[in-house]
């Protein structure tokens, strides 16, 4: 015993993890050993995430944090208190958070309720071709946005002969200045993004679904329940998890979007139709010079983020353990 | 068959990382693309190695053909100039941080109108070039170098004049049996406007929702967005005034709409321009090189004539846009780079080139009637004999702007709130846009103070 804490205590300088089980061989391979070992194996595969939060996350955000109280100019960096939150409630701001916040309800909306009816379709025995479906819906995930955005720039674009103009031009609908006008302008925005997600979420449920047990259906199909009521009473439940996870990640999503803006408008866009909270900061803090304010936005959206989550989180039951 | 199951968990769970990612990836490939480089002087031993970034490739071009001559002329100070070209808005973005943060930029820049106040916060971190103008400025427009300036110090080079005029499409004007040279006010404008559109049906112009669709209104009636003293004045009353000017011309008088594309540099009006989709267009000088390079048809059709008088003024032109080209204070060969860049652009053979090569009415009004400037080139050709005529002409008449710290914040708010809901959507007056912009505007620099 006291031999093996003298060990222990070797271990400890070496490793900064404190070993329990006794070495059996002092050989080299000693390091490999202590690498190896239950306690500290699990600690050696998330340190590659760890380092990269820290580096890559935490230490810009608290940085993000120091610089909202700061005015930074090249050569001249000063503290300002308070200066750049209190401009920060500006008309501008509350266009982004209202067309942000619209963007959100609506791509939440559209990409849980669709996925949800797709995947079921793909996994009924109905369907034809199904891998085929699968990929071509989950191909766009794998689209570069860039590109993406340049394509629906030209599909809507204003003059009559865009695609999309001949189409409703077809049903006698005059044509549309689509990325001029707010409706539209929204309407491209969550296309775009329903366009891209819809895979990846349809894989989330495709997973739950061929978790639930199919003696349920035939029981319940037995007792005389109709689709509707299966779905309603054994599917819906089944995926609740999923459906939690799904929404949160589409509203952690929808109040980060950028991209989809930045792709149609390059950052300015008519009227600020196209305005999103991540897209003020780009154009306050990189644009515009600014990154104290910018910063200071960047805070703001991240608290935001934060609150929803959680209050999602908490009224929809995600803190609650298994099934009580 | 379990193996496939787990070799498609593994690839699912690759794709959702890869789908989780999915900003990250795709932000490096905006950086990734378009950066285009040109070297000069690559086979040269023992150069002086310069870098230059800038945003247009027309310009890099022209720097290449600089650093050509430069070499020849100057064996023992040869240089290898690397020129990057990046997509506007990101070398601008790119610029800015490699000066906020101490490294990472190149020698010289080429730094848009727009944007140059930008650069001119806090220690500033170009280089002075007054050494190269002083002895000379009495040859230069003045007023372009004032734009690049801040308290007395000049820290770019300018690339053109940039003076409004009018480019007629002698053929609409002809078919509408309007005399182009009987438009001497805007009145007179607004009438040969009426008359074209109802002969042709089409519209005498059309506005950009950009700055371009305001400020050389605004300037060649004396106004600005800011006074001599820095202060604001966007919402004043002949800056209202003006805009409603500009409105009734879209909606009033229906001799102008919106842009096709919103600029005058968009795909879309490129090809409405050269369909002739309009009669006429008020833009600065430089557009000509567009005309060459994008409107083929319009050849020998364009006419160029000063802007039609405003009330109570006789401005004839007004200097707009432009490019500085500045030194950065990062650079270790800031003197070579300083010589490089007189040669470039600042010289009398620089300014001819500026013509030359990029079609530009150079800076310099010393060498308008020279005769390498006279001599026939491709812009006579699609034109005609008399640009510099009319340039000499107007030159006492040009007018300059007032720049500002703020004046990015009044071109972006032009940009995304006052031509949009003034002229598109029609929801709020001349006055209210203004005002409700200046305010935002007024509120960011007391703050910033």
């Amino acid at each position: 015993m006291i031999n093996n804490s003298r060990l222990n205590v070797e271990e400890y300088n070496f490793e900064g993890k404190n070993i329990e089980e006794p070495p059996v061989q002092k050989k080299p391979n000693k390091f490999l050993k202590i690498l190896n070992s239950k306690r500290v194996v699990p600690y050696v595969f998330v340190l590659p995430f760890i380092i990269s939060f820290l580096i890559l996350t935490l230490y810009p955000a608290i940085q993000a944090f120091v610089m909202s109280f700061q005015r930074i100019l090249p050569g001249q960096v000063t503290f300002i208190g308070f200066q750049n939150y209190e401009r920060i409630f500006n008309p501008s701001f509350f266009k982004a958070l209202t067309n942000t916040t619209i963007y959100t309800i609506s791509t939440v909306v559209v990409l849980v309720s669709v996925p949800i009816i797709l995947a079921i379709l793909l996994d009924s025995k109905f369907v034809k071709f199904k891998t085929l479906f699968r990929s071509a819906l989950f191909i766009p995930s794998l689209t570069s946005v860039v590109v993406a955005g340049i394509i629906f720039r030209l599909v809507f674009a204003e003059s009559e002969s865009s695609i999309a103009n001949q189409i409703i031009g077809i049903f006698g609908v005059d044509p549309v200045s689509w990325q001029y006008t707010g409706w539209s302008g929204m309407l491209l925005m969550v296309l775009i993004a329903s366009w891209r997600w819809m895979g990846v979420n349809i894989l989330y449920f495709l997973a739950g679904l061929q978790n639930i047990p199919k003696e349920i259906y035939e029981s319940a199909e037995i007792d005389g329940a109709n689709i509707f009521q299966r779905f309603r009473h054994i599917t819906l439940p089944f995926l609740k998890p999923i459906i939690i996870f799904v929404t949160t990640i589409s509203i952690i999503g929808g109040f980060r979007v950028f991209e989809e803006s930045y792709v149609l408008w390059q950052g300015n866009s008519p009227g600020n139709i196209g305005l999103t909270l991540v897209g003020y900061l780009y154009q306050e803090g990189i644009q515009q010079n600014d990154l104290g304010f910018g910063s200071a936005i960047g805070v703001i959206v991240l608290i935001l983020i934060f609150i929803v989550s959680i209050l999602y989180l908490f009224l929809t039951g995600g803190f609650k353990r298994g099934d009580e | 068959m379990k193996r496939l199951t787990l070799f498609g968990t593994l690839v699912f769970m690759l794709l959702i990382l890869g789908a989780c990612s999915g900003d990250a990836d795709s932000e490096s490939t905006n950086s990734g693309d378009g950066g285009e480089s040109t070297i000069a002087g690559e086979d040269l031993e023992d150069a002086t190695e310069l870098s230059f970034w800038t945003f247009a490739g027309t310009h890099a071009d022209f720097y290449a053909s600089a650093a050509e001559r430069w070499n020849t002329e100057n064996p023992d100070k040869a240089i290898k100039l690397s020129i990057e070209t990046y997509p506007f808005d990101q070398m601008h973005n790119n610029l800015l941080l490699a000066l906020q943060s101490g490294s990472g930029a190149p020698d010289l820049a080429d730094i848009e109108l727009a944007k140059f106040p930008n650069f001119l916060k806090g220690d500033i971190q170009l280089e002075s070039l007054n050494d190269l103008i002083e002895p000379e400025i009495e040859n230069f427009v003045e007023d372009r170098l004032n734009i690049y300036a801040k308290d007395g110090t000049y820290y770019g080079a300018p690339t053109h004049v940039g003076a409004t005029v009018v480019y007629y499409n002698q053929e609409i004007m002809d078919e509408a049996g309007v005399d182009i040279d009987s438009i001497e006010t805007w009145d007179d404008y607004i009438e040969a406007g009426k008359q074209v559109v109802e002969v042709t049906d089409k519209p005498m112009t059309t506005i950009p929702t950009n700055w371009y669709g305001i400020w050389p209104y605004v300037t060649q009636r004396g106004s600005d967005f800011f006074d001599e003293n820095g202060e604001l004045t966007l919402d004043n009353e002949e800056n209202v005034e003006t805009l409603e000017f500009i409105n009734s011309l879209v909606n009033e008088h229906k001799i102008a709409e919106v842009t096709p594309g919103g600029g005058n540099h968009s795909e879309e009006f490129y090809g409405f321009m050269n369909n002739g989709g309009q009669a006429s267009i008020v833009i600065p000088m430089f557009y000509m090189k567009d005309f060459v390079e994008y409107m083929p048809d319009l050849k020998g059709k364009m006419q160029i004539r000063p802007m039609p008088l405003a009330a109570g003024s006789d401005t004839k032109s007004v200097g707009m846009g432009g490019t500085g080209t500045a030194v950065i204070s990062q650079s270790e060969h800031v003197d070579l780079a300083k010589e490089f860049l007189y040669y470039a652009k600042l010289s009398k053979e620089g300014n001819i080139h500026l013509w030359t090569e990029l079609g530009f009415d150079p800076p310099r009004w010393d060498v308008w009637d020279t005769p390498e400037v006279r001599e026939d080139n491709v812009f006579y050709e699609y034109f005609h004999d008399d640009i510099f005529d009319i340039l000499l002409s107007i030159k006492d008449d040009v007018t300059g702007i007032n720049l500002s710290e703020n004046t990015p914040d009044v071109l972006s708010e032009i940009d995304s709130n006052i031509m949009h809901s003034v002229l598109r959507e029609g929801n709020q007056t001349p006055e209210e846009a203004l005002k409700q912009s200046a305010d935002t505007i007024r509120q960011k620099m007391k703050s910033a103070n």
